[in-house]
């Protein structure tokens, strides 16, 4: 049967996924779960994943969901190169360091903007103006914090090397950027940061996963956007709410 | 050098790791970090982590912080017995999983019936909207709904048939709204069950003293103005 992997390009953590398994050249099957289609309350997907939620990872029997547990999964399965995620204790702890600090600070707020600019008034609704102030400052102070506590002057958010850290990133950073947000103003190391890793990636596969989600705006232009059908309302306007 | 662990024991992050050290016999020192006096603010503090949080762990010159880090740094550097976080891969995976899961969904839930039903009203003398309480304790239903079905299914364990870091960090956040005085394991018999064995696990005395302080909580007495303007900036931020 093999790896399948349940993405939506548009999802941060999806990408980080994606990214991980196609450099690192691990095959697998792409199953696309359109989120503007709302195919992650599909029922063949509930069946899969009953928490609906992507990425998740079917490897023969074994679903997993959590982009960390994921990408770790695939690091130890496919014995990738030990930079990802290294072997020697501090090195790797200084991995999950930066993942638990991301779940926490990064997760959910760099996310925003695309509910704000898309998603919102896709279904007819709009999130408050004191709720996307209060995103824009959390968000700044992410930036700083990122920059200061973890990048510093390292080339990399944990050390010397690309790690799983910086790809969970990255992609936090793209949502942002895709949708308008001068993202690096007057931070130029971190812009620096976020250069060396697309470099490290390389261009092409960086274009093939930030596609989907540099042209959500082109698209909400052209109105060749899907609009998700009543189904996936709910579980979006749940998460709408959550938004502080 | 012996390994220094800054903690409180009111912060579950920190029981779990206290749990896991005393557990697995790890020498370390208990660096008494008072956060309902603020000395996470501190200068010295601020110095081993910057982000001010709680627990960090200092190894010589390693200063780590972050949970969940420090847990497995622990689990592979003192060579724990496997179960705690199995080399099996897919057995490892069901940890992490877990591990990733509840930063964002039964953690938040935790800690914010916690103070919205007792910190901020009793301690903090910060009235609470009645309809910020009901949404925190519907939002922790539905993770202890997500808990049980999603997780523990009919496993002994979060992660399969032996105890892990997982059910510490579950367990040890759980503890914050049954100190609370919420409903957490009343009509949840799986979930009850799953407490019990890894209380038996962990060992109860062992399990019971990581607890001591934050099953009083109900009974704490209001903070002071300048310590509740210290803090409130700070408990805001967490809340969020």
């Amino acid at each position: 049967m093999g790896l399948e992997l349940y993405l939506d390009l548009l999802s941060q953590p999806c990408r980080a996924v994606y990214i991980f398994a196609k450099k690192n050249r691990i095959p697998f099957e792409l199953h696309t779960v359109d989120l503007l289609k709302g195919q992650q309350v599909s029922k063949h997907f509930s069946k899969l994943n009953s928490l609906r939620k992507v990425p998740a990872l079917k490897d023969d029997d074994f679903v997993l969901t959590e982009s960390t547990a994921i990408l770790i999964y695939l690091s130890q399965k496919y014995q990738t190169e030990d930079h990802w995620y290294p072997a020697e204790l501090q090195a790797r702890a200084r991995v999950h360091e930066y993942l638990g600090w991301h779940a926490d600070f990064i997760r959910g707020t760099f996310g925003v903007m695309l509910w704000t600019k898309v998603l919102a008034p896709l279904i007819g609704t709009q999130v408050p103006e004191e709720k996307v102030r209060r995103n824009r400052t959390a968000l700044e102070e992410a930036l700083d914090k990122l920059n200061a506590r973890f990048l510093g002057n390292k080339p990399f958010l944990t050390g010397q090397q690309v790690t799983l850290a910086d790809i969970m990133a990255l992609e936090e950073m793209m949502q942002p950027i895709a949708l308008g947000l001068d993202l690096y103003e007057g931070r130029q190391q971190l812009a620096s940061w976020h250069r060396r890793v697309e470099a490290f990636l390389g261009a092409e596969l960086c274009e093939e996963a930030h596609g989907p989600i540099m042209t959500i705006l082109e698209q909400m232009a052209c109105k060749t956007i899907p609009i998700p059908p009543p189904e996936a309302h709910p579980p979006m306007l749940k998460r709408l709410a959550k938004i502080p | 050098m012996v390994l220094e662990l800054y903690m409180d024991l009111l912060s579950a992050p920190c029981r779990a790791v206290y749990i896991f050290a005393r557990k697995n016999g790890i020498p370390f020192e208990f660096q008494f970090v008072d956060l309902l006096k603020g000395h996470h603010h501190s200068k010295e503090y601020i110095e081993i982590n910057p982000l001010r949080k709680l627990p960090s762990l200092r190894d010589g010159k390693f200063v780590l912080s972050e949970s969940v880090a420090i847990l497995l740094y622990l689990a592979r550097k003192y060579k724990v017995p496997d179960h705690w976080y199995p080399q099996d891969l897919q057995a490892c995976a069901r940890v992490d999983e877990y591990l990733a899961w509840q930063h964002t969904t039964l953690r938040k839930s935790c800690l914010r019936a916690l103070w919205h039903k007792v910190m901020l009203p009793s301690f903090l003398s910060e009235p609470v909207a009645p309809e910020t309480l009901t949404a925190t304790l519907a939002e922790l239903e539905r993770n202890l709904k997500l808990l049980q079905d999603k997780f523990l299914q009919d496993k002994a364990f979060l992660a399969g048939p032996h105890i892990s870091v997982a059910d510490l960090v579950a367990v040890t956040e759980l503890m914050h709204p049954v100190s609370a005085g919420c409903q957490v394991f009343e009509g949840r018999p799986k979930l009850a069950a799953w407490r019990q064995r890894v209380e038996a696990a962990v060992g109860q005395d062992l399990f019971q003293e990581a607890h001591e302080f934050i099953l009083q909580i109900k009974d704490i007495s209001p903070a002071d103005s300048s310590t509740k303007r210290a803090l409130m900036p700070g408990v805001r931020a967490m809340l969020q």
